[in-house]
């Protein structure tokens, strides 16, 4: 009996083994971290160290997703958003990314902030096959399907907006003499590659090329260089601190080029004010987030429900901060890749989805702004729009550019 | 019951004075060491590929830090430049594989080789300063290394900005383990030479003299040692230590990057040197973990308060063991040996 039984038991397995297999992937299919009632998301942000001044993107990120879990989640499930401190520091970045693909077992993780810390994951992302969606930096090499198809962009790249920059100068001041301040590294060399590609053969309109350092006390001395030189057209690319201080030294030297200012720098409560708005008139920017300090919005849906957010979601949030602005429209990205996805949630499907999103828009995207994504496209938002300072606020005007980088 | 007192008056000063307990414990230590590098080479079969990853780092920062502890701990001299010779090492690791396709065995040699050099010439004039004043100077060593990484005239090197990858090196062919496992091992033997190497240069003659620099600068003088010489090596064994753990680091984490080298990691090396135990060799794998797993637990417990809860547990650890992992180790084992000898000699001497 006790043979014949232990035999029969035998018999019975595989085909019980068969049916358990079979059955959950005949109605969903799900990737590591995917459960009927949870998808598993990580993250890598710097709280700490020097770029801990971002960590308010992780910060609304987290807030976003309790929004969208207290509505439901997304298909039933709710978002486990896993974000870990890496100080801003690559090995760090390593360390969190292997813990969350290996130890918490993410099926994705979503918009890690910065470029050199994505540079240090980009390799294994792609190796492990895991997506890596939505980087927040705006560096031009994420957008490289053939090479890194796991690594998919998000804003609008620097390299772009520089040609958007130098199409604008070529159309409007055919024989400009050009000055081009930026930051002497990865992003402020991305915007002068840009403006030089923009310019193409012409590329010699560049007369003075000033590159400063992030731990420079002051850029004046660049800025009576630029005047010196017989400039009269600027393109300031610098960070918020240093754009201001030479919108200010221009003006307090009576030097009035056409001043472009690129979306880094161009916060009026970061750069504007400092700079004094008198030094601010006819300035050009774009952009592609609706700023929150400017009052031209205020009337605004999507402004307004952001307001509704972070009143509730991130009361602690700085409603000043365009860090706030992109936290959330980078979840709200991620959430429509989600469902999309449907119950096919495998890494696979994600990257798919994520390389097919169409005419998709986020509430604080300026209006008219598409996200779209192919299987050859990683570049999701590739849209901008000028705007001029009347010395109190930035006027949009003309139609929505793009400087795609092919 | 003639044998019995004879027993009694031999066991009994054995117990009370120091020199059976100093050698019991050279065998008892090469017990633990012997036991340590045991668990050490079965650690990869039964953990996860992460976890091999993590203490392969942790060996790595444990060789920083020894770099760190050699001028520090044994020499006196303040640094908090050793991100600087870290990334050196990293970079020359680097540079090789990615621009020119050596094979990685040979980087080691070249980073440890290139780091000793850079650490002997700034050995030099850091010979003059003192105290904080040289922490000063080489403050200035390591807030200047990520911009001279990023410097344009050396771009086609280091790559500038965007850093470098670096592949990960591969098992050799006849070996059945995947790469963490691979570079697990590799890590592990470099370390447990150097480790030697420190272990028996620190007892060596140049070793007294270099701590007798420490304790006491003008007697050392006196007894004929060269200051000067014994400061600048010291200074480049130290650089070299650290430039080879870089190196591996570079190994490890497969790219190198400016940020990666910032200040925050000297005085990560620091706070590593400090809780292991200034002057220990063991002790600085003890603070290899800290550097690694007390800032992933303080994110744990509150990312908002990271940084507070990291510099709580700093201060707790401080408190609790003032002499570093190493002291708190020797205070427990001289405590439990106490507890252990005492009833001995108690109901011994009640006989008696």
């Amino acid at each position: 009996m006790k043979h014949l039984t232990r035999r029969s038991i035998l018999a019975t397995a595989p085909a019980a083994a068969l049916v358990l297999k079979a059955w959950p992937a005949r109605a969903k299919d799900y990737g590591p971290g995917v459960t009927d009632s949870e998808i598993k998301i990580g993250n890598t942000m710097p709280y700490s160290g020097p770029g801990s001044s971002y960590g308010t993107i992780g910060k609304s990120e987290t807030a976003f997703y309790k929004m969208i879990n207290d509505q439901g989640g997304v298909n039933g499930r709710k978002i486990n958003y896993i974000s870990y401190d890496d100080a801003y520091t690559p090995p760090k970045t390593v360390e969190m990314a292997r813990k969350l693909v290996e130890e918490d077992n993410v099926l994705l993780i979503a918009s890690p902030l910065g470029t050199p810390t994505n540079s240090a994951i980009w390799h294994y992302m792609n190796q492990k096959k895991v997506p890596q969606l939505f980087v927040s930096t705006g560096a031009t090499k994420w957008d490289d399907p053939k090479g890194h198809p796991w690594t998919i962009g998000w804003q609008p790249n620097y390299q772009s907006e520089g040609r958007i920059y130098a199409a604008y100068i070529l159309k409007n001041k055919p024989d400009a003499k050009i000055a081009v301040l930026y930051q002497n590294d990865d992003f402020g060399k991305d915007y002068l590659k840009g403006v030089k590609d923009g310019l193409g053969d012409k590329a010699k309109m560049i007369i003075n090329e000033s590159p400063y350092e992030t731990t420079d006390p002051t850029v004046d001395s660049l800025i009576v260089g630029m005047k010196a030189a017989g400039c009269d057209t600027f393109v300031n690319t610098g960070i918020p601190k240093f754009a201001a201080q030479a919108i200010r030294k221009a003006g307090e030297i009576e030097w009035k080029p056409l001043h472009i200012l690129s979306s880094v720098g161009n916060s009026v409560a970061a750069t504007l004010k400092p700079a004094g708005f008198e030094n601010s008139k006819d300035l050009i920017s774009d952009f592609y987030l609706k700023d929150p300090t400017d009052p031209q919005w205020k009337d605004d849906q999507g402004y307004k429900d952001w307001i509704a957010f972070m009143d509730k979601f991130y009361p602690d949030g700085d409603k000043t901060d365009l860090g706030n602005v992109t936290g959330p429209s980078l979840a709200a990205t991620l959430v429509q890749v989600l469902k999309q996805c449907g119950d096919d949630l495998t890494r696979e499907n994600v990257m798919k989805q994520a390389a097919n999103l169409k005419e998709f828009t986020v509430p604080m995207l300026l209006p008219g702004i598409k996200i779209n994504t192919t299987p050859t496209d990683f570049a999701p938002i590739k849209q901008v729009q000028m705007a001029k300072f009347d010395g109190q606020r930035w006027n949009l005007f003309g139609e929505l550019l793009t400087g795609a980088v092919g | 019951m003639t044998t019995l007192p004879e027993d009694n008056i031999a066991a009994a000063p054995a117990v009370l004075t120091q020199p059976r307990t100093i050698s019991l414990r050279p065998s008892a230590r090469h017990l633990i060491i012997a036991a340590a590098i045991a668990v050490a080479l079965v650690i990869p079969f039964i953990a996860k590929s992460f976890i091999i990853f993590q203490l392969t780092e942790v060996m790595i920062y444990g060789l920083a830090i020894l770099g760190l502890n050699l001028l520090t701990g044994f020499n006196g001299q303040f640094s908090l430049g050793h991100s600087a010779f870290y990334g050196i090492g990293a970079y020359t690791a680097a540079i090789m594989v990615h621009n020119y396709e050596i094979n990685y065995l040979w980087t080691l040699p070249a980073a440890g080789g290139v780091c000793f050099v850079v650490g002997f010439l700034f050995g030099l004039p850091a010979l003059r300063l003192q105290n904080l004043y040289l922490a000063l100077a080489t403050f200035a060593l390591a807030v200047a290394m990520p911009q001279i990484l990023r410097f344009h005239a050396l771009e086609a090197w280091t790559g500038g900005v965007q850093g470098l990858v670096v592949d990960q090196p591969d098992p050799p062919d006849f070996l059945p383990i995947d790469g963490d496992q691979w570079l697990y091992y590799f890590t592990l033997a470099i370390v447990l030479v150097m480790f030697g190497a420190a272990a028996n240069l620190v007892k060596s003659r140049s070793g007294r003299a270099i701590m007798a620099i420490r304790d006491n600068p003008i007697a050392a003088a006196s007894m004929g040692i060269n200051l000067s010489l014994y400061k600048t090596l010291t200074f480049g064994v130290s650089a070299l230590y650290t430039g080879v753990a870089g190196a591996l680091g570079a190994f490890a984490v497969a790219f190198v990057a400016p940020d990666s080298f910032n200040f925050l990691l000297s005085v990560s090396f620091l706070v590593g040197l400090v809780i292991g135990g200034v002057g220990s060799i063991a002790g600085c794998l003890f603070g290899g973990l800290f550097v690694l797993y007390v800032p992933n637990i303080a994110n744990s417990l509150s990312t908002g308060l990271a940084g507070a809860i990291y510099g709580v547990i700093l201060l707790i650890v401080i408190f609790v063991m003032p002499a570093g992992a190493a002291g708190f180790v020797r205070f427990a084992v001289l405590q439990l040996s106490r507890l252990r000898h005492t009833p001995i000699t108690n109901p011994e001497g009640g006989k008696s």
